[in-house]
C-alpha cells in the first residue's frame, strides 16, 4: 500500500515541472512554432531561479525570476525564427545550447566556480504545509504546490486556447496563417508572445525541478527533462490535457524507475534510462499525430 | 474613358504599378467600378487579375498608384484596413482553416466575447444565422471544413465577407470548383446583393458565365486595362478576342474521326477503393474504356475521382474488384507494372506529382522512360540521348521557349509545363492515357492545344480516361460523359445523346439512384 502510494507521489512529484514545459510546448507550437529550445529554457529557469531563492531566500520570486529568464531566452527565438525566418529546428538547438552555457558560465561566475549553487535551504511549499505532524498517509499524499499549479495552468491553458478570442487566433495562425492574415490578424506578433510565454513555462518547469525536487542546481539538474516534455506535447496530440496525462505517464515511469531501484534486481543504472525507454516507446506508438498544419513554416508575407 | 473621382465609384484605382522582381504584373492600371454593378475583370492567367484583388484586398502592397473608395483616397496596407473599408475578398484557394468548424472560420478575427475575451458562440450563431437565411447561404456552422462540399466552403467565405459588413465583394474565380446548379445559386446571390446598392467583382477566366452574371466587364491583359465594355452589347467573340489579343475561333474543331472504337483497353469491375481516413470513396464503380475513346469522368471534386485514379495507377489498394488492361489484371500490383503494362498518367497537380520543378527539362522529360537501354546503361545516364529525346519532344510539341532542355522546368510557363508532362507520357506509347484536370491553369490558347494534342491521340486509338470538374471540358472532349457521384457512376452518355443539363443535376447529387454499373 505504501509504495503504491509512494509511486502516486513520485510520479506527481517528477510530472509537474514536465508539465509546466509541455504546456510551454503546446502554446509554441499551436501557434506554428516548433520549440526544441525548451530544454535550454528549463535549465536558464532552474539556474536562476536557485541562484534568486539563495540569495533572497524567497522560493516564490525565485519561481517567477525562473519563468521571467526562460521567457528571456525564448525572447531569441521569437525574434529568430518569427521576424526573421531562420530555420526553427536550428534556431531551437542553438538554444539549447546557449541556455546551459550561460546559466554555467553565472554560475561559475557567482558561486566561485563552481558548477553548483550552494543548496537552498527553503524549498516552495507543500500543499499541506511542511510539518510533520500529518499521518504518514497524508505524509505521502503531501506533494508539492508546482503539482498543483500545474493542474491550474492546464485547465487555464485549455480555457485559453478554446474558449477565448486569443485562443481561437493561436490556434488559428498555426493552422493557417495566411487566411488568419487575410483576416487581419498580426500572426508575427502573435507568434512571437506565444514563444515567449512558451520560454516563461519552461523557464517555471526547470524552475520547479530545483525548487521542490533537488534544492540545488547542478548539471544534472535539467537532463533531458525538455525533451521528454517535448514528447509529451507530441504524445499528447498538442492538447493541454493531452500533454498532461502524457506527463503524468512519463512521471510514472521516473516513478517506477525509482521504486524497483530499491530492489536491486535490475542495475539502478538501467532503471534510471526508464522514462527515455518509455518515451522512445509512447512515440512509436502514437501513431499518426495531427500536429498543427503550419508548425515549424516560417510566415512570410507574400 | 477614366471617369472622375466620385462617390458614385466603389472602388477607382489609378495607374497602379506592380512588379514581382523584373517581371512587371500591373501597368499603370487603371479601374472604375460602380456601385450596385456587379464587374467582371476577364483576363487570362497571369494577366494579372489576382495580383490587382489582392492589392485591393491588402494581401500585397502596390509599388506606386492610388486607390479611392467611395471617392476617397484610401491607402490599404493590409487586410485589416481592407475590411475595415467593408472590402471582403473570397480568394480562389479558399483560405479557410480545415479542422476548425465553420462558425470558429467566419469569427476568427472578428470574434463577439464576453468579458475578458471569452467567446460568446451563441451571439455569433444568430448573427450569422441571420445573414445566412438572407442571403440563402446555406451552411452548416458546427461542421468542421474538412468534412463540407466545396461549395458550402465557398458559401463559408461568403459569409465571413458578410459578417463583417461587407459593401464590396471580390470573387476569385468563384465557379472553378461549383456544380452548375451551384453556379446559379452564387450568381443569384451575387445579384441580390447587388440589388442593396453593393457592389460584386468578379474576377474570371471563363467567357460564358460573364453574360449571366455581370453588368460590365474589364479585360485585362499583361497588366494593362485593354478596355472596359458593357456586358449586354458585346458577343462572347468579342470578348475572347479582346482578352487573346488576336482573332480567336472559340469553337474547337473537334476533328474527330468517326467512333469506331478497337477492343477494350481499361475495364474496371466492381471496383471499391477507401481514402485515406478509411471511408469508401469508390463504390463498387464499373465502367470500360475502348481504343479510341475518350471516356470523361464529369463530377464535383471529392467524389472518388482522385482515389479511383491511385486505384488505377496502383498508387493506393483497392479493397475489392478488379482492374484490366487489355485483358490483364493489375490491381494491387506495383506503379512499375501498370507502366510496364501501357498506363501513362498526366496528374492533376503538375508542380507536385507531374514534374521536379528543380529539374531540367530534359531529366524531366524521361520520368517514366529512364530505365531503357536508351537513356541509361547499367544505372549511368546517356545525357547525349536524353537531350536529344527532350530536344525532339520539344520541337514536336511546340514547347517555348525553343531549345530549353537544359532550363529548369520551373521556368517555363504553366502551359509549357504540362506540354512536357504531356509530351512525355505520349512518348511512352501507352496504350491508357489517363489526364486529370489537363487544362487547368492553362490560357486559352495552351488549353487548346491540349485539347487537341488528346483528340489527336484519340484518333490514333489510345484509350483515353479524361478526368475534370469542368464539365464543358468534358462535353467537348469525351465520346462517353460519365457522371460520378459519391464514389459511384450514377449515369452514362454518349457525345451525340446527353443533356447538359441533367449532368449538371446528377453531379450534384440529384440523380436517381439508378446503378450504372449493372450494364457496363
Amino acid at each position: 500500500m505504501n509504495s503504491f502510494l509512494s509511486i502516486i507521489s513520485i510520479t506527481l512529484m517528477y510530472s509537474a515541472p514536465l508539465i509546466f514545459s509541455a504546456l510551454g510546448g503546446v502554446i509554441s507550437e499551436r501557434s506554428g512554432v516548433i520549440n526544441i529550445g525548451i530544454e535550454g529554457m528549463m535549465v536558464t529557469g532552474a539556474f536562476w531561479a536557485t541562484f534568486t531563492c539563495c540569495f533572497t531566500n524567497n522560493p516564490w520570486l525565485g519561481f517567477l525570476i525562473g519563468g521571467i529568464s526562460g521567457s528571456l531566452l525564448a525572447l531569441f527565438h521569437a525574434i529568430a525564427s518569427v521576424f526573421l525566418k531562420a530555420d526553427q529546428t536550428i534556431s531551437g538547438v542553438a538554444l539549447n545550447l546557449i541556455g546551459p552555457g550561460l546559466a554555467f558560465f553565472f554560475c561559475g561566475l557567482l558561486f566561485d566556480g563552481k558548477t553548483a549553487t550552494n543548496p537552498i535551504t527553503n524549498k516552495l511549499p507543500k500543499i499541506f504545509g511542511n510539518n510533520n505532524f500529518i499521518s504518514e498517509f497524508m505524509g505521502v499524499l503531501n506533494v508539492d504546490i508546482t503539482v498543483v499549479i500545474a493542474l491550474i495552468l492546464t485547465f487555464v491553458i485549455w480555457f485559453f486556447l478554446y474558449k477565448t478570442k486569443w485562443g481561437l487566433r493561436v490556434r488559428a495562425i498555426g493552422e493557417h496563417p495566411v487566411a488568419a492574415d487575410a483576416l487581419g490578424i498580426n500572426v508575427l506578433k502573435l507568434r512571437a508572445l506565444c514563444v515567449i510565454v512558451s520560454g516563461f513555462l519552461a523557464g517555471l518547469g526547470g524552475s520547479s525541478v530545483t525548487l521542490t525536487i533537488s534544492s540545488q542546481f547542478n548539471q544534472t539538474s535539467i537532463s533531458g527533462q525538455g525533451f521528454i516534455a517535448l514528447a509529451a506535447l507530441i504524445f499528447g496530440k498538442w492538447t493541454p490535457f493531452g500533454a498532461y496525462f502524457a506527463c503524468l505517464f512519463f512521471g510514472f515511469s521516473q516513478a517506477l524507475a525509482i521504486n524497483f531501484g530499491g530492489y536491486n534486481f535490475i542495475s539502478p543504472t538501467l532503471l534510471s534510462c526508464l522514462p527515455y525507454f518509455f518515451t522512445l516507446l509512447a512515440l512509436m506508438f502514437v501513431g499518426k499525430s495531427v500536429s498543427p498544419k503550419s508548425n515549424g513554416i516560417p510566415y512570410k508575407k507574400a | 474613358m477614366l471617369s472622375r473621382i466620385s462617390s458614385k465609384f466603389a472602388v477607382q484605382m489609378r495607374e497602379i504599378e506592380k512588379s514581382f522582381g523584373f517581371q512587371k504584373i500591373l501597368n499603370s492600371f487603371n479601374i472604375d467600378v460602380e456601385k450596385g454593378s456587379i464587374h467582371a475583370v476577364l483576363g487570362e492567367n497571369g494577366a494579372g487579375k489576382t495580383t490587382l484583388m489582392n492589392i485591393l484586398y491588402g494581401i500585397c502592397k502596390a509599388d506606386s498608384g492610388k486607390i479611392f473608395l467611395n471617392g476617397k483616397l484610401v491607402n490599404i496596407k493590409n487586410s485589416r484596413i481592407a475590411i475595415k473599408n467593408k472590402i471582403g475578398m473570397v480568394h480562389q484557394h479558399f483560405m479557410l482553416i480545415e479542422n476548425f468548424t465553420v462558425l470558429e472560420n467566419i469569427i476568427l478575427g472578428n470574434e463577439i466575447t464576453k468579458k475578458f475575451g471569452i467567446l460568446d458562440i451563441k451571439k455569433a450563431r444568430y448573427q450569422i444565422l441571420e445573414i445566412s437565411n438572407k442571403y440563402k447561404l446555406n451552411v452548416d456552422l458546427d461542421a468542421k471544413i474538412e468534412n463540407i462540399s466545396v461549395g458550402m466552403q465557398q458559401r463559408v467565405e461568403i459569409l465571413k465577407s458578410l459578417y463583417r459588413g461587407a459593401d464590396i465583394l471580390i470573387l476569385d474565380e468563384p465557379t472553378a470548383v461549383l456544380t452548375p446548379n451551384e453556379t446559379i445559386d452564387l450568381i443569384s446571390t451575387a445579384k441580390e446583393f447587388a440589388s442593396e446598392n453593393k457592389t460584386v467583382v468578379i474576377i474570371t477566366h471563363k467567357l460564358n458565365e460573364i453574360k449571366s452574371s455581370s453588368d460590365v466587364c474589364t479585360i485585362i491583359k499583361a497588366g494593362k486595362n485593354i478596355d472596359t465594355l458593357n456586358i449586354r452589347s458585346t458577343s462572347q467573340e468579342e470578348l475572347a478576342t479582346k482578352m487573346v489579343g488576336r482573332t480567336f475561333a472559340l469553337a474547337v474543331e473537334k476533328n474527330r474521326t468517326k467512333a469506331e472504337f478497337g477492343e477494350t483497353v481499361l475495364k474496371i469491375k466492381n471496383l471499391n477503393v477507401e481514402n485515406k481516413k478509411g471511408i469508401l470513396a469508390v463504390k463498387n464503380l464499373s465502367f470500360k474504356i475502348r481504343a479510341g475513346e475518350i471516356l470523361g469522368l464529369a463530377g464535383v471534386d471529392g467524389n472518388g475521382q482522385k482515389e479511383l485514379v491511385e486505384a488505377i495507377i496502383c498508387g493506393i489498394k483497392s479493397k475489392s474488384g478488379s482492374i484490366e488492361i487489355c485483358g490483364k489484371q493489375i490491381q494491387n500490383t506495383s506503379v512499375q507494372n501498370v507502366i510496364k503494362n501501357g498506363v501513362s498518367i498526366v496528374h492533376e497537380d503538375r508542380k507536385k506529382l507531374g514534374l521536379i520543378l528543380d529539374f531540367t527539362v530534359a531529366e524531366n522529360s524521361i520520368f517514366s522512360t529512364y530505365n531503357l537501354k536508351l537513356f541509361s546503361n547499367k544505372g549511368i545516364l546517356n545525357m547525349k540521348a536524353i537531350h536529344s529525346f527532350a530536344e525532339k519532344l520539344i520541337e514536336n510539341y511546340n514547347i517555348k521557349p525553343q531549345k530549353c532542355s537544359e532550363y529548369l522546368t520551373k521556368n517555363l510557363s504553366g502551359g509549357n509545363q504540362q506540354k512536357i508532362i504531356i509530351a512525355r507520357e505520349i512518348a511512352s506509347n501507352p496504350k491508357l492515357l489517363i489526364v486529370v484536370q489537363p487544362t487547368r491553369g492553362l490560357d486559352i490558347s495552351a488549353a487548346l492545344y491540349v485539347e487537341k494534342i488528346l483528340m489527336k491521340e484519340r484518333n490514333k486509338g489510345k484509350a483515353i480516361l479524361l478526368v475534370s470538374f469542368e464539365l464543358d471540358e468534358i462535353i467537348k472532349l469525351s465520346d462517353t460523359i460519365t457522371v460520378i457521384y459519391n464514389g459511384s457512376i450514377i449515369k452514362a452518355f454518349t457525345q451525340n445523346n446527353f443533356s447538359k443539363n441533367e449532368i449538371g443535376v446528377l453531379m450534384a447529387g440529384g440523380g436517381r439512384t439508378e446503378n450504372y454499373s449493372k450494364d457496363a
